[in-house]
């Protein structure tokens, strides 16, 4: 197996890790929800990316407008079922488990039990050479897009206004509403925020993993080692828990079959031991 | 922990419990009740450190599973069935005193998530080494147990015996709540650092708690492996830990019955449901998310309280329109419960 | 010997010298009162003799024996107890089943998974006893998110009085009563006898000056008076730290 070809890779599928995680991240960091519908967004959008682009519309059309159906989802289930539960962990467990069971059963009643693959758009076919290694061009594309929205939402973050409320909201939630902030509608944009994203991925990523049931399943798990390794509410910490995640599940599954797994929760393990709060959190949850 | 019901109701119960095998209709449903039963013990278990100690664990399916699989081990070693099943079991607490050790160095979802670390890696085991395990294609055995020399080959001896066990579950978690370490253990759930200011050691309460319910998931992965005779990698994924996790909280926390009625849930939607139903995972979704609306504290609390509700409104109605109008106003005029 | 002796006692969060040297000596059965502004440190010097917080340097003896590195869970069985600023009482329980938590702690009988725990008479006896010397004994079964935040406060002191603890903290036990809770209280603390020692923190002047027999003044985490009643009331930096802010 040709170790540059596995790095990139590796790299590509960590882009798109983070794409899916970096909603999380922001959903559970800031509202402490556990967001356990996360990947049967990232799976919608897919599908739903699947049937734009079988009506015609374009690869990046399609991905955007994926992105958009699932945010307006996501908003929805926002206001209508996870506000009625401020802190009630084990009902936001239940609901968003509940949903993911709906959405994964409705996406086969829909597009049917056989995997689907998204054709990779047309100005990136092929294959580039990056300092004389041979790198799918789609790949390639995929870092970028992920480096660029990582920029677009650390910019966010730090010089909007939107931004610092969310962080204020992350550092303390209490003192944020007295301050005046309007924490309910924060909430809602913050969510549909991170359910557009993971829808995006979604279309982004069909090239890549191609769409079938079980592909919310085999990504949630991948997006809560990220984000526990990177610490809940740090986009850096999604960012680098990204790249370590898909950097370990690849080579992992390349080199040591037997253990592939081992090998990605096991470091997690031996970090949450260390430091429960992850590698860039804070100390508590 | 109130008494739910009366002895005479517990007796009833009891009765059609044992005598379900003459009234359910064929052996099919018979065996469904088993798998009721062994499901009821696992989520019981669970419930141990979900509900009493207030710690969520998504990596009991881990515990499940390497009670299965050391028992389908050593029985195809050769020893007979009660040495594996001793052996079994206490590979179970070992392993269980390894995760809680572990697991307890988090708080809140630190603790989830090295639960799912730790269930996670069971299962990447069970699947890759398969010199061990047999990865995905399982290990089977060939008989089950036989008391006394009567035989469980058959679905309704078999559901009796999974019948006592289950008693014995309940019971002893029904003690193990109503003690004094059980109070400790709800204490340290509610308040653990004024707990901690009372002379309590909260850390080794959790830890043998979470040993306490890691035997009863042993227990249960054993009575599946019977079942079965069969034990899979799919015993032990993320989806089976959240499965049992999904039927304690429907169920509700704060209950016995709570876990049973949860396991009573998911095991016949998944079984009885899903052969008239197509779309029975979309339907048992949606009743996981209109129990989360209507009832949010779980199936039996809320049933609880629609019960009474309707008997008040039932003697409402039975007392007469005169006594009606004596009821002060504001007192169930068109009011909720 | 002092009941309560701290020495060189220092706490730091990251850069902030939230404690810094402080040295206290309370006799036995002394009634001794720590005031001083917000932020002075003083729940923090509660946390660090019960042992919820590590201090930094310095000592703590408790009748002699230095407990520093004990843990804060042994700390209970050595005869301190507190009450909180914020009521952490559990909710879900009775009123008796709160304080007969209290009194578990310190028994054996925490441990065993087979009795049951609301039959135990020797528990539920002393339970009463402890509920009616806060005049709640008519309370008893009724669950704490029933009753008013006053009767809480009673509660949080029964608790505490549980224990037979040698030393008592009290964290501004008067903090939310009304006039009438608060001549309640002040009579409870009255009764309690001179074998155990009771240090309080309060921010109420008037009922505080009432029961303290010595006082001792923080700011900024250091002593900065210390003495009698009439001591420290007259003296400047007190009317300094209290009036001239």
């Amino acid at each position: 197996m040709n170790l540059w070809l596995l790095a990139a890779n590796s790299i590509a599928f960590g882009g798109l890790l983070f794409l899916l995680s970096a909603g999380f991240a922001l959903i559970f960091g800031l509202m402490r929800i556990p967001n356990l519908t996360h990947g049967s967004l990232f799976m919608l959008g897919a599908y739903f990316g699947v049937s734009l682009i079988a009506w015609g519309v374009g690869f990046w059309p399609a991905a955007l407008i994926g992105g958009v159906g699932v945010a307006v989802l996501g908003g929805l289930i926002e206001r209508l079922l996870l506000r009625r539960l401020p802190g009630a962990e084990l009902a936001q467990v239940l609901v968003t488990l509940g949903l993911s069971f709906m959405i994964a059963d409705a996406c086969l009643m829909q597009w049917g039990g056989d995997p689907i693959s998204i054709e990779t758009p047309a100005a990136l076919r092929g294959v580039s050479r990056v300092a004389g290694v041979a790198f799918t061009t789609y790949r390639l594309g995929v870092i970028v897009i992920a480096v660029v929205f990582a920029t677009a939402l650390w910019a966010m973050l730090e010089w909007t206004r939107l931004g610092a409320m969310i962080r204020a909201g992350v550092d303390d939630p209490m003192m944020a509403r007295a301050v005046g902030i309007r924490v309910p509608l924060l909430f809602t944009v913050v969510f549909c925020l991170g359910s557009g994203l993971a829808g995006f991925a979604g279309v982004i990523g069909g090239p890549i993993l191609s769409v079938y049931p079980g592909l919310d399943q085999d990504m949630l798990p991948l997006a809560l080692v990220v984000v526990i390794l990177g610490g809940s509410g740090s986009l850096v910490g999604a960012f680098v828990g990204s790249f370590l995640v898909g950097v370990l599940y690849n080579f992992g599954q390349a080199l040591l079959p037997e253990l592939a797994y081992v090998v990605l929760f096991l470091p997690m393990l031996v970090v949450l031991v260390v430091r429960p709060a992850g590698l860039f959190g804070r100390s508590s949850p | 922990m109130r008494r739910l019901a009366s002895p005479g109701a517990l007796l009833l119960a009891l009765a059609l419990l044992a005598s379900l095998p003459a009234w359910i209709g064929n052996s099919y449903y018979v065996n469904i009740a088993s798998q009721v039963l062994l499901y009821a013990v696992f989520a019981l278990g669970l419930n141990v450190i979900v509900g009493y100690a207030g710690l969520v664990s998504l990596g009991h399916a881990g515990l499940f599973g390497i009670a299965a699989y050391s028992g389908a081990i050593l029985i195809n070693a050769g020893h007979g069935h009660f040495l594996s099943i001793v052996g079994a079991l206490v590979v179970t607490l070992g392993a269980a005193a390894l995760f809680a050790v572990l697991a307890l160095r988090g708080t809140g979802l630190g603790f989830v998530m090295i639960t799912v670390a730790l269930g996670q890696i069971v299962w990447g085991v069970a699947y890759r080494w398969i010199s061990l395990t047999n990865g995905d294609n399982g290990v089977s055995i060939t008989s089950r147990p036989a008391p006394f020399g009567l035989s469980l080959a058959d679905a309704n001896p078999f559901y009796w015996a999974t019948l006592v066990v289950f008693l014995v579950a309940v019971a002893a978690i029904a003690i193990f709540v109503a003690s004094p370490f059980g109070a400790s253990l709800r204490g340290t759930r509610d308040q653990p650092r004024r707990m901690n200011a009372l002379g309590y050691d909260v850390w080794l309460i959790r830890f043998l708690a979470f040993l306490f319910s890691g035997l009863w998931s042993g227990v249960a992965g054993l009575l599946f492996l019977y079942y079965n005779q069969f034990v899979s990698p799919q015993m032990v994924a993320l989806t089976a830990s959240a499965e049992v996790l999904l039927m304690v909280i429907s169920g509700g926390t704060a209950t016995l019955l709570g876990p049973i009625a949860g396991a009573l849930l998911v095991v016949v939607m998944k079984n009885v449901a899903s052969a008239y139903i197509e779309r029975w995972n979309f339907v048992l979704g949606a009743i996981f998310v209109a129990i989360v609306i209507f009832m949010p504290d779980g199936l039996v609390p809320g049933s609880l309280r629609l019960w009474r509700w309707s008997l008040r409104r039932g003697r409402q109605l039975l007392a007469g329109p005169a006594a009606m109008a004596a009821v002060p106003p504001g007192n169930g005029n068109g009011g909720g419960p | 010997m002092s009941a309560l002796e701290l020495s060189g006692l220092q706490k730091s969060f990251g850069g902030l010298r939230v404690t810094r040297a402080v040295n206290l000596c309370v006799e036995p059965g002394e009634r001794r009162l720590i005031i001083g502004p917000n932020g002075a440190g003083k729940t923090t010097l509660f946390n660090l003799v019960t042992g919820e917080l590590r201090p930094d340097a310095g000592s703590i003896r408790l009748f002699g024996r230095e407990i520093v590195r004990v843990p804060s869970r042994r700390r209970a069985h050595l005869g301190i107890a507190r009450t909180y600023q914020i009521i952490t009482l559990f909710q879900r329980e009775s009123l008796l089943h709160n304080v007969m938590l209290s009194l578990l702690g310190l028994s054996g009988l925490r441990w065993n998974p087979f009795r049951r725990f609301d039959r135990q008479a020797g528990l539920i006896e002393a339970g009463r006893a402890a509920l009616a010397r806060v005049g709640l004994l008519g309370m008893a079964e009724r669950p704490l998110s029933e009753t008013s935040y006053g009767e809480r406060r009673r509660v949080e002191i029964a608790m505490g009085l549980a224990q037979n603890p040698k030393v008592l903290l009290l964290d501004e036990p008067f903090a939310g009563l009304s006039i009438e809770e608060r001549r309640d209280v002040q009579g409870l603390l009255g009764s309690i006898p001179r074998d155990v020692t009771i240090v309080m923190i309060e921010h109420d002047m008037d009922v505080a000056l009432e029961f303290a027999e010595r006082i001792t003044v923080l700011h900024f985490g250091e002593v900065v008076v210390e003495g009698s009643r009439t001591e420290v009331v007259a003296h400047p930096k007190t009317r300094e730290i209290y009036l001239g802010e």
